[in-house]
Parts: structure tokens; sequence; C-alpha cells
């Protein structure tokens, strides 16, 4: 599973606490791991659209990590003005068709500016991941270790973590978080959408691995792990993190295209990524005075977002059909 | 019933307290002066203080939060003496960009998004049930994958790009329907169609999507049932089994979802209407956020949490009453 820069995330954030599946005591008894991640991968690999996900998932990966050196083959960086590429008489209008696609602007310029598209796609693609993929493994260490101690140790511990559970999945989420990010200074914002997108996200799936955990806690090979002595902090990480490791996995994949959106339409409504720096989100936003005249402005990078957002969806909901075939459900 | 609703309701109170309470407190810590910004260029620092103390904010922050909590439910009077201003409850302050009380703004471009929100919330309930039934009842079928596929897309696509695309092809380019404007009923029905319809399709999109594969998902694991299986063993024939069995055990977790949903839709609405330029409170908050407008910002969060609290409440005391299980518990 593990083979892939974007799966590493998920997997890390359970690697992390749960040290080596083998070690998973009277794994028979826990039934969940089964078939194990080689059948799950094994699986997935026979399923067309999963795999045409991945396949984006880690062009994007890669694009976004090499960006310096795709913007070195186009010969445009991100900020440069290219007054060549536009006409002046038109509003600044890009010369050529498809929004001035040429041997020159591979993607074509942006109106007003003549900045490249193609490289502002590429380094959008580094903004874009890499908060997705941030808030997703910060909302996976929350709500992950939030969920098993609400579950296991229960009473007061878990009245008050669900009381706050209750209270962050009932508040306006979207709205607050713009609130909040108009108020804050425009300083480093990455970090800023990454704690934000978080606060808000760990709830969902804390909740489910609190369920989770409530019911492995009741198990056999618990108890017997308690009377051979281990003491709670072992039982939860050694014992039950690790049947709950499908469960992460799905749940983190389904996740990341929910922050990808996220992260998009706060920088859409002005409060994400401050320019110059690009995103995905805030170029669609700027093409909305284009779209009538330059739709190739809008095209790109919404094709480029959308795209990223189903495959990890599609990922998503075909790992969890498999892991559910797994276990018999 | 009545102790039920009173612990919701006060609950609900609590958690709108904490809403104003953490909103209030991000822009009181984080924000620039507003006296400074409501005064604008020809600023001399004995204006800064008169407004300072006109609004309040030379006082501690709980004096504040409490003033503007009070203001809420029982109006408040900014400054003394001649220029004193009465703003009456429901009172959340005044527009620092165009003076206007928050409270009368909201009422003025409540209708518009209500508009926009009642008809996207009929169009994803239709497409929602009826696409969940049809790919539950052909389960496995083409139909079935083609409508999973169209609804995976569906969720993918984000609202901000899809409403450029419908514009541009529909707008631009076909010429099929005008640019969207705030037309009321009363004045022309067809217009009035025709402007609202790319809103309600943009808004409705994501969540019919959704409810479809909700909807699939809770029909077929029903028909798993065992009294399912007795129906059809006494000899019903199928659609009796549907009808009297299966359905309402399906749909009634909708009803809860449908509520959350509806509650929310104001973050939804924010971005449809800046997209579409339609002036409703959606679009209003986004303005707002542009110019650093608080008392604005601060009044739509608070009506969002609110909808959101009286959304959950409702949702509670109607499931209740549809689902017999849950009534022993209440």
């Amino acid at each position: 599973m593990t083979s892939t820069p974007t799966d590493l995330t998920a997997a890390q954030a359970v690697a992390a606490g749960s040290g080596d599946t083998p070690e998973a005591p009277a794994a028979p008894a826990a039934g969940a791991l089964r078939a194990g991640a080689g059948g799950t991968w094994q699986a997935l690999r026979r399923d067309v659209g999963a795999m045409l996900g991945l396949g984006y998932i880690v062009l994007v990966t890669l694009v976004a990590i090499f960006a310096p050196v795709l913007t070195a083959i186009s010969g445009w960086t991100p900020y440069e003005f290219d007054q060549t590429a536009i006409d002046p008489n038109l509003g600044g209008m890009p010369i050529g068709p498809w929004g001035g696609v040429s041997a020159e602007h591979w993607f074509g310029v942006e109106p007003g500016s003549g900045r490249d598209i193609f490289a502002r796609i590429v380094y959008g693609a580094r903004v874009s991941m890499s908060i997705a993929l941030s808030a997703t493994a910060l909302t996976t260490v929350l709500g992950v270790s939030l969920g098993l101690v609400a579950g296991y140790f229960g009473g007061r511990v878990d009245l008050v973590i669900s009381r706050v559970m209750d209270f962050l999945m009932a508040f306006p989420a979207l709205i607050f978080m713009i609130a909040v990010l108009s108020a804050l200074p425009a300083g480093n914002r990455s970090t800023l959408l990454v704690v934000v997108i978080s606060v808000f996200g760990w709830p969902y799936l804390a909740r489910i691995v609190r369920g989770q955990t409530m019911s492995l806690a009741q198990r056999e090979f618990v108890e017997a792990a308690r009377a051979a002595g281990a003491s709670g902090t072992r039982i939860v990480f050694r014992e039950i993190l690790p049947n709950l490791r499908s469960t992460i996995i799905v749940m983190a994949t389904l996740a990341v295209p929910g922050y990808v959106g996220t992260e998009a339409g706060l920088s859409f409504l002005g409060v994400g990524v401050v320019p110059p720096e690009p995103s995905w989100g805030q170029m669609i936003a700027a093409s909305v005075k284009w779209y009538a005249v330059d739709p190739a402005y809008f095209v790109f990078p919404g094709v480029f977002l959308f795209l990223l957002v189903l495959s990890f969806t599609v990922l998503g909901d075909r790992l969890r059909a498999v892991v559910d075939a797994q276990e018999g459900r | 019933m009545p102790r039920f609703l009173i612990t919701r309701v006060a609950s609900g109170l609590g958690v709108l307290l904490l809403v104003c309470l953490f909103t209030y407190l991000v822009f009181f810590a984080l924000s620039p002066d507003p006296a400074v910004q409501i005064c604008g260029k020809n600023c001399t620092p004995e204006v800064i203080d008169q407004i300072r103390g006109n609004l309040g904010l030379d006082q501690p922050f709980w004096t504040q939060f409490f003033h503007f909590v009070v203001g809420i439910f029982a109006g408040r009077t900014y400054g003394e003496g001649v220029g004193a201003v009465e703003c009456a409850a429901p009172c959340l302050g005044y527009s620092f960009q165009s003076s206007q009380a928050v409270w009368d703004m909201i009422i003025q471009r409540l209708p518009v998004s209500a508009t926009i929100a009642v008809g996207a919330a009929v169009l994803w309930l239709l497409a929602g049930l009826a696409g969940g039934l049809l790919s539950a009842v052909k389960e496995g079928t083409f139909l079935d994958r083609f409508t999973t596929g169209l609804t995976l897309t569906s969720m993918s696509i984000p609202n901000y790009v899809l409403a450029l695309v419908l514009q541009y092809v529909l707008v631009v380019k076909l010429q099929w329907l005008p640019f969207p404007q705030a037309v009321a009923f009363a004045d022309d029905p067809g217009q009035w169609f025709a402007n609202f319809v790319m809103p309600w399709i943009v808004l409705a999109v994501g969540y019919a999507a959704a409810y479809t594969r909700l909807t699939r998902a809770n029909v077929l694991d029903v028909l798993r049932e065992n009294y399912v299986r007795t129906a059809y063993a006494k000899g019903l024939a199928q659609p009796l089994v549907w009808r009297r069995h299966a359905l309402r055990p399906a749909l009634t977790p909708i009803v809860t979802i449908f509520g959350m949903d509806f509650a929310g839709l104001l973050g939804g609405a924010l971005i449809t209407e800046t997209v579409f330029g339609i002036n409703g409170v959606g679009k209003m908050a986004a303005d707002s956020i542009a110019r650093n407008d608080q008392p604005v910002i601060m009044g739509v969060t608070l009506l969002a949490g609110f909808l959101v609290v009286v959304g959950n409440i409702v949702v509670d005391v109607v499931y209740t009453a549809i689902d017999p299980r849950v009534r022993v518990n209440a």
C-alpha cells in the first residue's frame, strides 16, 4: 500500500502508533486483519477506476515535487509577467487561440498580466497537495488519538471529548473558517489553513474510531492483554489501534478530496493562499472576470482541480468497497 | 417530550453563545482596530477616541461581549446624549462600510437566499431519491453502475467550476438563459425560473449525488433485513413489500441528514451567490470579508450558527415523530 507517495501520509499516521502489524496478538480473533494489506492491494489493482485515480494522484504529486524542474524546462516561473503574450488593445487578452496556448506558453497565459498558466498550475499543485495532505495527516492523528482515548477510557474523558465533538460538528464550519481566516493576519496562510481545516475536521474520524474502539475493547484479546497486566496506553496503541488500520486508511483517503476542495474554495473566496503564490482555487476566482471571453483561463485550473478531487473520491470509494468486502459486510 | 425539548433548546442556546464568543474573541484579538477603519482617511486621534467611546471599544473584552449579547435580545444604545443611536433588538451592530444595521441588511437579502436554498433543496431531494431508488431497484445493472459513476463525478466537481461552465455554455455560447439576477416570482414567473435555475442546479448537484448514494445504500440495507424476507415469505408482491416495509425505514435517516444539510446551506450559498453575482446573504458575507466589515461577518456567522442549531432541534423533534423506535428513549 505504501508504494506511492500519496499513501504515505495516511499509512505513516497509522504506523506511527501501531508498531508492526504481525505483533497484533490473537490476530485470528481480531478478524479485521483477516485479509491483510496485501489482499487489499491485489483487489484494488484489478479496479480500473481506482488505478486511474491513483495514477492521476501520483502524477500531480510528482508535478508538485518537481515543480521547479518543470518550470525550468517550460521556461517561465509563475511570477513572471509576459507583456508580449497579451494584447493591450484588447484589454490584456491573451494573443492566440485557447487563451494563448503556444510552444512558448503550454497552457496559455493569464489575461491582463501575461503570467504563464502552466507554471501557476504546477506550483498550484504544490499548494493543493501539501495543504490537503497535511490537513489529512493532522486530522488523522487528532481524530484517531482522541477517538481511541474517548472510546477506551470512557467515563468523564469520553464525556468531555464527545461534547467537544458535538459542538464542533454543530458549528457552521465553513462560515466560521472564513470569518477566522479573514480576521487573521495574512502571514503564513498555508499553516493557518491546515490548522483551521483540521480543527473542524477531526470529529468526523474520531466519532467512528470511538465507536469501533468501544466494541473492540469488549473483545477477548483485549481482555487477555489486560489480564496479562498491560497498561491502558499499551492496550490502546498496541492492541486496538492495529485493528482500526483499514478503517483509518479508508477514512483518511476519503477525507483528502474534501480538504482539496475546502482549500480551493477558501482560496476562491479570497481567504486562502495569498497572491502572488498560486493556488488553483485562487486562479479560478481570478478567471471569473474573464470567463466569457477567455474560457481557457478557468478550464485549466478547473479541470486539474476536478480530476484531483475525483481521483481521491474514486480511490477512497473503491478502497472502502474492497475493505468492506474483506470484512464480510 | 417537553423536557426533552427544553434540554435541546438549552444546549442549542449554549452552542450559539459559544459560537458568538469564539467569533467575537477572534475579531477582538486579531483584527485591526475598527475605529481606525470607520474613521477613514481624514482622521484625528480625537475622532478615533470618540468612535471608540461610542462603540464601547474602549471597554474590556467581557464588558463588550456582554453588551453585544444583551443587544441581540434587548437592543442597545450606542453613544450618549444627543448623538445617541438606538439599535432595536435584535441588534447585531452596524456595518462599518455602509452604516446600515446588520440585521436590516440580512433581512433584506434573506428572501433571495431562501429562494435559492429552497429551490436547490427541492431539486436535490427529487433527484437524489429518484436516482437512489432507481439504482437500488436495478442493483448491479448498467444503469446502477452508470448512476454510481455519475454521482462520484458530480460529488467531485467544485460548485464554482460547475457554475462557470454552465454560465459559459448556457448563457454566453447558447444564450438560452439570461445572466442570473434576483427576479421576483410575482413580477414574471418565467423569468424568475430562468434566472434561478442555474444557481439551483449548482447548489444542488453535490447534495443530489450524496443523497443518491445514501438512498441506494439504505434501501439495499433494509432489503436484506429479516422482516423484508418475512414479508416476501408471506406472499406479498414486490411493490407492496417496498411500500409497506422497505421505504420507511430506508428513508427516515435521510430526514435527519436533510435537516442538517439544509440548515448548513449558507456556506454553499456563499460560493454560489458570489459566482453568479446574486445579491443574497452569502454574497453579502463574501463582500464584507473582502472589505473586512466585521459586524456583518459576525452577523452572518451568528445567523449560520442559529440556522444549524434550529435545524438540529427540528430534526430531533421530527425524527421522534416519524421513527417509533426512538420515541421510547425520549
